[in-house]
């Protein structure tokens, strides 16, 4: 409690001065343009998920150096995905460029718009899991550093329709497909999907071409090969999932059920469904949906089952690693300084994942055993920390990953696998084309 | 047309003898700003477009010449083909669906019992809401899980009407109905209160029935109001945007990716903006042609004569 009141006056007075900061920065800014030397550094900063975090942070920077201020501004996440690329591609990004590494992290490197932070950034990049820093790294060189919290995707489940039919979770996929007509026959949907949002999709098509194939399949795809979705590793998770929509895996209204609006963990959460595949962040949402449900323990989490005759390791998940940072090569040498200097002081320091750690949230640091530890939520917190630290491979969301044109693309395929108006054949021949 | 500013620079040239100034009456400079503000925000931005559907851009790097890459490899592609397809389909039913219900609403609203006025109330009440907060509320309702079938246990509504391919575009055309049904009322109800009287009091001498009255009187006189109605309504369902974006964001699949939406997944989610130009240009010239087609084949230029005759 006392801890709590101390860095609530801390906080207040750093936002002031944060606050007080930027109307200077943005003052100072005016005359010389974004980009000018002596401008100081800016930031832009998603709202909403860890934001506390990145408040802290920048507060304690701030504090600390009067004279290497770093300005922040603040977006809500769907205005500041349109807002960047522009802003980027017309020489006025922020020195600290949020984002979420993968495909288009390959167009800002491609057109010289981030730099390369390998070498000045290596006292930070020693603070971050290294199966993180992956989706960062461009034809082996690091552009991008994680900035927030890992979120592996999970199968969670309801203990109490469980108990219900008196069933284990399921830990290989023939068991998962024998789970499925009982739920049905109690009247629970087996699967809470998403389908309205589309992108909950991509997390079945992930996991199930890993545990086939592993993470090679996929790793082609993004290299860009000829025909690397023609793999038979894809095929095999697309036949997959339309043996599960056919079951009635995902009873018959998962088209227009929308996860931004929580409506797939609410089937959960009142009683309606049994499991859901969703990213780590949904725990937090059950959290504020349904306080009653969380606090009797009703809320069951594990990996991904096995499946027979697939090659992948067990350990291997999906989903998004992290976000990211990126220093913009629009800014003067002094000020990238600033930005680099920040990276390697403030990026998962003790404060900075203790932070992480109070929101609920699994930090994508090396040394985070003790804060979790620590933590109201430390049996949760602690499997998804470890099963992120001893992943055999972190595969980043496919979308994310690759080429905004080719994600699209994707994701329209994938609802008509789902909705079972097109094959895998000709879902290949499709996600062929935009090779 | 013109007549009453017309006459003005005739009595001003009497007053003033041939000065000009203001006395001299309107000039086309009148119009200056106007025309600066129309081809600035108008005429600018479509030449710009244009020109964009022959470039390739993905709103990061250089702009690069494509010659006619871009339309080929639109009109080539199956998801605008479809999505092509999709708006002509919504055009005519849009059409198909809202004039008759216009139409009978508006005529019966144009009476002058006073029940009409507190029913004419609610009719309009559509119009007031935004077309994101129509379609936040229709998806609400219609969620198969927690909507208005639960609510109210009416197990027919159950149906997936938004994640259902083949019932998502009909469902929303009905949304699309209930919003726009009420301003094309209130344009028949007004014209329907032009019709004079004099016309039904003949009728009624001569022995015509109600039904009479409205295919041989009503509808004839309302005829200038059809047409404009009809171009507003399918000039307006080539950029149906917000209420399909808020409900469906193209979805099921590719079940409501309509024109517009098209141009803007294309544009803003796969960043070929060379691409979504292309969108944008046919769908000026297919809203320009069938405006144009629509006053042409009704023969504008003899909008009054309906009206004069009459009087």
């Amino acid at each position: 409690m006392y801890q709590l009141k101390i860095s609530r006056r801390r906080m207040t007075t750093g936002m002031l001065a944060a606050g007080a900061a930027s109307l200077l920065a943005a003052c100072g800014n005016r005359p010389g343009g974004a980009s000018s030397a002596g401008g100081g550094a800016t930031a832009w900063v998603l709202t909403g998920g860890p934001e506390q975090t990145f408040r802290d942070s920048f507060e304690r920077w701030n504090t600390a150096y009067s004279e290497r201020q770093i300005a922040t501004e603040w977006f809500a996440n769907d205005a500041y995905k349109e807002k960047i690329r522009t802003a980027v591609g017309a020489g006025n990004a922020p020195t600290l460029l949020y984002n979420w590494a993968g495909g288009t992290l390959a167009d800002y490197v491609a057109n010289e718009q981030v730099i390369d932070l390998t070498e000045s950034t290596v006292t930070a990049q020693e603070r971050i899991v290294p199966s993180l820093l992956d989706p960062g790294k461009i034809d082996g060189k690091v552009y991008a550093l994680p900035n927030n919290n890992a979120q592996p995707v999970m199968l969670y489940y309801s203990k109490p329709a469980f108990e219900a039919i008196g069933a284990q979770p399921p830990t290989t996929w023939d068991e998962l497909m024998r789970l499925v007509p009982e739920f049905t026959a109690a009247g629970y949907i087996p699967f809470a999907e998403a389908g309205s949002s589309q992108w909950p999709y991509l997390m079945w098509i992930e996991y199930l071409t890993d545990r086939i194939g592993g993470p090679e399949p996929f790793a082609k795809i993004v290299a860009g090969e000829p025909d690397a979705w023609s793999d038979p590793a894809i095929t095999g998770a697309l036949e997959k999932i339309q043996e599960l929509v056919r079951a009635g895996g995902f009873g018959d209204s998962y088209g227009s059920v929308d996860a931004d609006s929580g409506a797939d963990i609410a089937l959960i959460h009142t009683g309606k469904a049994a499991m859901i595949l969703q990213g780590s962040w949904v725990y937090a949402n059950f959290l504020t949906d349904a306080p009653d449900f969380m606090s009797a323990g009703n809320l069951g989490y594990m990996d991904f089952p096995s499946v027979a005759g697939g090659t992948g390791d067990l350990t291997n998940i999906v989903g998004n690693p992290a976000n990211y940072w990126s220093i913009s090569a629009s800014g003067s040498q002094e000020v990238q300084q600033i930005a680099i200097d920040y990276l390697n002081e403030e990026l998962y320091n003790e404060d900075y994942i203790e932070a992480l750690v109070a929101g609920g949230t699994i930090p994508a640091a090396l040394d985070a055993d003790a804060a979790i530890a620590a933590s109201e939520h430390a049996e949760y917190l602690a499997y998804g920390y470890d099963m992120v630290k001893n992943a055999g491979s972190f595969t980043q969301s496919w979308d994310q990953a690759l080429s905004s044109a080719a994600a699209q693309e994707l994701l329209t395929n994938l609802s008509q696998i789902f909705l079972l108006q097109i094959d895998p054949e000709q879902f290949v021949t499709n996600m062929n084309a935009t090779l | 047309m013109t007549n009453p500013i017309a006459r003005r620079p005739a009595a001003g040239r009497v007053r003033k003898s041939g000065g000009r100034g203001v006395g001299a009456g309107p000039s086309a400079w009148y119009a200056a700003p106007a025309l600066v503000f129309f081809g600035f925000f108008a005429l600018v931005p479509l030449i710009g477009v244009f020109v964009l559907s022959f470039m390739n851009w993905d709103g990061l790097g250089e702009l690069s010449l494509a010659g006619a890459g871009n339309w080929t490899r639109m009109l080539g592609n199956a998801t605008t083909q479809h999505a092509i397809v999709l708006t002509l389909i919504m055009t005519v039913m849009c059409w198909v669906i809202q004039t008759p219900i216009s139409l009978l609403l508006g005529v019966f609203m144009a009476g002058q019992q006073r029940y009409r006025a507190v029913l004419a109330v609610l009719y309009f009440l559509p119009l007031l809401f935004s077309a994101t907060a129509v379609g936040i509320a229709f998806t609400a309702l219609l969620d198969p899980n927690f909507g208005m079938s639960r609510a109210f246990g009416l197990d027919f509504l159950s149906r997936d009407f938004l994640g259902n391919p083949s019932l998502a575009l009909p469902t929303i055309m009905v949304v699309i109905a209930w919003c726009f049904v009420p301003f094309h009322s209130l344009l028949y109800q007004g014209a329907a209160r032009q019709i004079p009287a004099s016309i039904y009091e003949a009728a009624m001498i001569d022995g015509a029935s109600r039904v009479q009255n409205f295919f041989y009187i009503t509808l004839p006189q309302l005829r200038n109001t059809i047409i404009t109605s009809s171009t507003l309504m399918i000039t307006g369902s080539l950029t149906y945007f917000d209420l399909i974006f808020v409900m469906t964001a193209g979805g099921p699949g590719n079940a409501t990716r309509v024109l517009p939406l098209d141009m803007y997944l294309t544009g803003f989610r796969s960043y070929n903006m060379g691409g979504a130009s292309v969108i944008g240009v046919i769908l000026v010239v297919v809203g320009l042609l069938i405006a144009w087609l629509l006053n042409h084949v009704s023969g504008s230029s003899k909008m009054e004569s309906d009206m004069e005759g009459a009087l």
